[in-house]
């Protein structure tokens, strides 16, 4: 091509010959795993509301969640990659979602899709947990109530983005929760208050603090 | 407990009647009283405490302690035959002085009728009332909630557990005037306590079995399982 060095004596040059039908890429390998992880995410649907019924528009013919690797809807968390939660979570599902995610193998990831499940949304009550990152970690929230499919796509780019910057020597990355034994909770009980402190029109709610 | 399934013809007990169409300009008050309420007094005389008709429906406010017996009698008389229980509940009002209204909601398929059923429980006294559970089993399910949410206890359920909130909810009875919305604990105790509540050593796969969470279950529940007593038939 032009561009070789003249051959020390005994040296082997390895050549390309653009004619032949050799091809080759040099990369880094986090690229190569994020392209293929990024494009094959497979959802664990964690459907309990009216979030649900948009995801299910999401994954129909018309906004075709086909088209970013994940129309393969994983109904067991142990073949999951991603998990959508859809929908308010009661405190008494708080146990279930929490061994959901727990069950997920490594590389997982979490989107929280909606008002509700991002933060309570209007369910300022004593029934559902205020935000579930109050007990799973979450990676992409997606607003809206509910969110439309367009948002909930834009949310799962906003993730394949996400994935797609890991870098492997990044050790934290993968690393599980470790709930406190003693109390369940994987953060501070202070920053769980904190987090979930009223607002709205039912500022004037009282309650004590145990 | 049951023979053969028969099926139950709708106004088939009255033939003669005409056949129903969508009401029109019924009257808020002084509607047509049901004929159920007139054989209620002629049965029961003064454990009858008031009748009134609302929008065309008639409730009839029994004395407590008696609701068993009439709604027994209302199932079982032929010229009755309430076969149907719809709703079990109870209304709570935001006066202290008002009493806590438990509501059976009735409804005869064979006369075409339905009867609303009150008892009026004062706040301070004991928030019971019999089960009609004996009479229909789809009261099972109704009563537990509705113990769950108003903290009435039904006499003779046979399994008299919260059904909504898990086993170990310790902030009360929501649907009361004095539980505040957002819960009587702080929400990372809340969370706290949810988490901890191991819905799996409950519900074993095999039966809906009580296993490793026996110790934190409340005593009487405790005790009915000790003793044997399992949920329904």
């Amino acid at each position: 091509m032009g561009l070789t060095a003249p051959p020390r004596a005994g040296e082997q040059i390895a050549t390309y010959d653009p004619a032949s039908q050799e091809s080759w890429v040099a990369t880094r390998l986090d690229l190569l795993v994020n392209w293929g992880r990024a494009n094959s995410l497979w959802p664990m649907p964690f459907g309990t509301a009216c979030c649900a019924i948009e995801f299910m528009a999401t994954a129909a013919s018309r906004f075709d969640l086909a088209r970013f690797g994940m129309e393969r809807m994983s109904f067991s968390p142990r073949q999951a990659d991603v998990l959508i939660c859809a929908g308010r979570v009661p405190f008494k599902l708080a146990p279930v979602l929490r061994r959901i995610w727990q069950q997920m193998p490594q590389p997982k990831w979490c989107i929280s899709m909606g008002a509700c499940a991002s933060s309570g949304g209007m369910f300022d009550n004593y029934a559902v947990v205020q935000g579930i990152d109050t007990i799973i970690p979450v990676d992409v929230y997606v607003p809206g109530c509910p969110p439309r499919p367009e948002g909930l796509l834009y949310g799962i780019m906003m993730l394949q983005e996400k994935v797609k910057r890991e870098r492997m020597s990044d050790t934290t990355l993968r690393r599980e929760m470790e709930p406190d034994p003693t109390s369940g909770l994987y953060i501070p009980a202070e920053a769980i208050d904190e987090l979930s402190e009223p607002f709205g029109n039912s500022v004037q709610q009282t309650r004590s603090v145990l | 407990m049951s023979g053969a399934f028969t099926p139950v013809m709708t106004g088939s007990a009255d033939p003669a009647a005409p056949r129903p169409v969508t009401p029109k300009a019924v009257p808020y008050r002084n509607g047509a009283v049901s004929p159920s309420a007139a054989a209620l007094r002629a049965q029961f005389g003064d454990a009858i405490r008031r009748v009134a008709v609302v929008w065309g429906e008639t409730t009839v406010v029994v004395e407590p302690g008696r609701e068993g017996e009439i709604v027994r009698w209302l199932h079982d008389d032929p010229s009755q035959r309430y076969d149907y229980l719809s709703d079990v509940t109870a209304v709570e009002f935001r006066d202290v002085e008002a009493p806590i209204e438990v509501v059976w909601h009735l409804r005869s398929l064979p006369f075409r009728r339905f009867l609303r059923l009150k008892v009026e429980l004062a706040k301070g006294g004991p928030l019971e009332v019999d089960s009609v559970w004996p009479v229909y089993k789809s009261a099972d399910w109704l009563e537990r909630e509705c113990y769950d949410m108003f903290g009435i206890r039904f006499r003779g359920h046979p399994d008299l557990r919260r059904i909504l909130m898990w086993e170990q909810y310790r902030e009360g009875h929501p649907l009361r005037k004095d539980f505040p919305l957002r819960g009587r604990f702080s929400r990372s105790e809340q969370l706290r306590q949810a988490l901890m509540a191991n819905p799996e050593a409950r519900y074993s796969m095999e039966e809906l079995s009580i296993a490793d969470a026996f110790d934190d279950l409340p005593e009487e529940i405790r005790h009915r399982l000790a003793t044997g007593e399992r949920t329904g038939e």
